[in-house]
């Protein structure tokens, strides 16, 4: 799905003592000169760790985008919604999984990553502790909240780390069927009765502010940023990117014929873009800090989803074990 | 709280004629799971005819702090090259 920073009092990438000041200039250069670091390679303490946080960060957004859509598999409106649904659910699921693979190769175990997820240590993206109410939030979130995600992660794909880059070549060539979807959702609704349409609008109104906070704080309000696009963590500021995403929404939504819930919203001829409103900051961070009742609801159906599944892990284990035990006695 | 299955490379011919090439890695407890999850993981949009799958362990690899001196002897042979020799313009096609 997508990822920014979203811990604000995560330590700021700083230079931590002790590290040899050649090395760090060798990767500086390496990384200025837009090469790609490798697992085996040298790098920074404060580098690996801002990209663990960033990478498992991501990687729990994908695992728990999976819980809003899954709620809606069993009402999609047909068999064909109900397919094309089924199928970006398990993509979201693979996404995680390229992701958590990138993140293991900084020393991390994937164990090590869930476990914080599900003991409520790490975050994910805010955007799915907001519930999903009716079938139209389904159109949404393709549209606006994988539309956003595709913006963040096309510049990814050109990350200075290798194996978090390779991953994003793969989820982005997947994404655009994401959206693509949603909006396809959107268009049958807005196209459709009265009341479809209404249903449309209500939706765009609800999650248009909260796909706009997806892209993270301000960029003066982003400590981190500038040492993130010094180490090519990143690629573009979250201001440059929430500008792009509004600029290429807002057409869309016209073809739609629905209203994007912004009076301040205005094409500026001078800037070559449009201009918005002010997002209400105060709300992204009560949802950062996982306030509200869906936040909860997400996490315990995580934890469910994986306790539940404990006994196929265990059958595994125990028919491996079984098999080498038996090719050992053969061999002896 | 479970130990992590082992981790597996995954390897994926895109079609007959080319190479098995790397992808990724999936954790799994044994061979024929990997299979599975390479499968599920990898190839949901035909991507390959055939995978293969190898233990992350079982891969030896090069040091990256050796590889100047490691691939570095290459580079002084030019003449392994077709571009070093240069050839009379009576030459068309060689």
């Amino acid at each position: 799905m997508y990822t920014t920073e979203l811990d604000k009092t995560a330590t700021a990438p700083t230079p931590i003592g002790g590290e040899d000041p050649a090395l760090i200039a060798a990767f500086e250069a390496r990384v200025a000169a837009d090469e790609f670091i490798e697992p085996k390679d040298w790098m920074p303490e404060a580098y690996r760790r801002t990209l663990t946080r960033q990478i498992s960060q991501h990687a729990h957004s994908e695992i728990v985008g999976m819980l809003p859509e899954g709620n809606w598999l069993t009402r999609a409106p047909s068999l064909k919604r109900k397919a094309i649904l089924l199928a970006k659910i398990q993509d979201e699921g693979g996404h995680g999984l390229y992701l958590y693979c990138a993140a293991e190769t900084l020393g991390t175990s994937r164990e090590q990553m869930i476990d914080a997820l599900h003991s409520g240590r790490a975050k994910y993206s805010t955007i799915f502790n907001y519930p999903t109410l009716n079938w139209a939030d389904i159109g949404a979130i393709g549209w606006l909240v994988d539309g956003a995600a595709i913006m963040n992660q096309v510049p990814l794909q050109r990350t200075s780390y290798g194996p978090y880059a390779r991953a994003m070549v793969r989820v982005c060539k997947e994404e655009s069927f994401h959206q693509r979807q949603g909006f396809d959702i959107m268009l049958a609704m807005a196209n459709g009765s009265p009341a479809q349409k209404a249903m449309a609008q209500d939706a765009l109104n609800r999650w248009w502010w909260p796909s706009l906070m997806m892209f993270g704080p301000s960029d003066d309000n982003s400590p981190n940023t500038a040492q993130s696009i010094r180490w090519r963590i990143k690629r573009e500021t979250n201001d440059e990117l929430r500008q792009k995403f509004v600029d290429a929404t807002v057409p869309q939504a016209e073809l739609l014929g629905l209203t994007i819930p912004d009076p301040a919203l205005k094409w500026n001829e001078e800037r070559g873009h449009y201009d918005f409103g002010e997002i209400e900051w105060d709300e992204f961070y009560a949802v950062v800090r996982g306030e509200g009742p869906t936040a909860k609801e997400r996490m315990k159906a995580r934890r469910a989803a994986w306790n539940d599944g404990a006994w196929v892990r265990a059958a595994a284990d125990a028919h491996e074990a079984k098999r080498a035990a038996r090719s050992a006695a053969a061999a002896a | 709280m479970s130990k992590d299955w082992p981790l597996w490379e995954v390897f994926v011919r895109a079609r007959g004629g080319l190479d098995h090439r790397h992808v990724g890695s999936v954790h799994a407890p044994d061979a024929e799971m990997a299979l599975r999850h390479a499968r599920d993981t990898y190839t949901r949009r035909m991507e390959g005819v055939s995978l293969w799958v190898v233990k992350s362990t079982d891969i030896a690899a090069s040091d990256p702090d050796q590889s100047g001196e490691l691939f570095e002897p290459a580079q002084s042979k030019i003449y392994r090259h077709p571009t070093f020799y240069e050839l009379p313009d009576a030459v068309k096609h060689m």
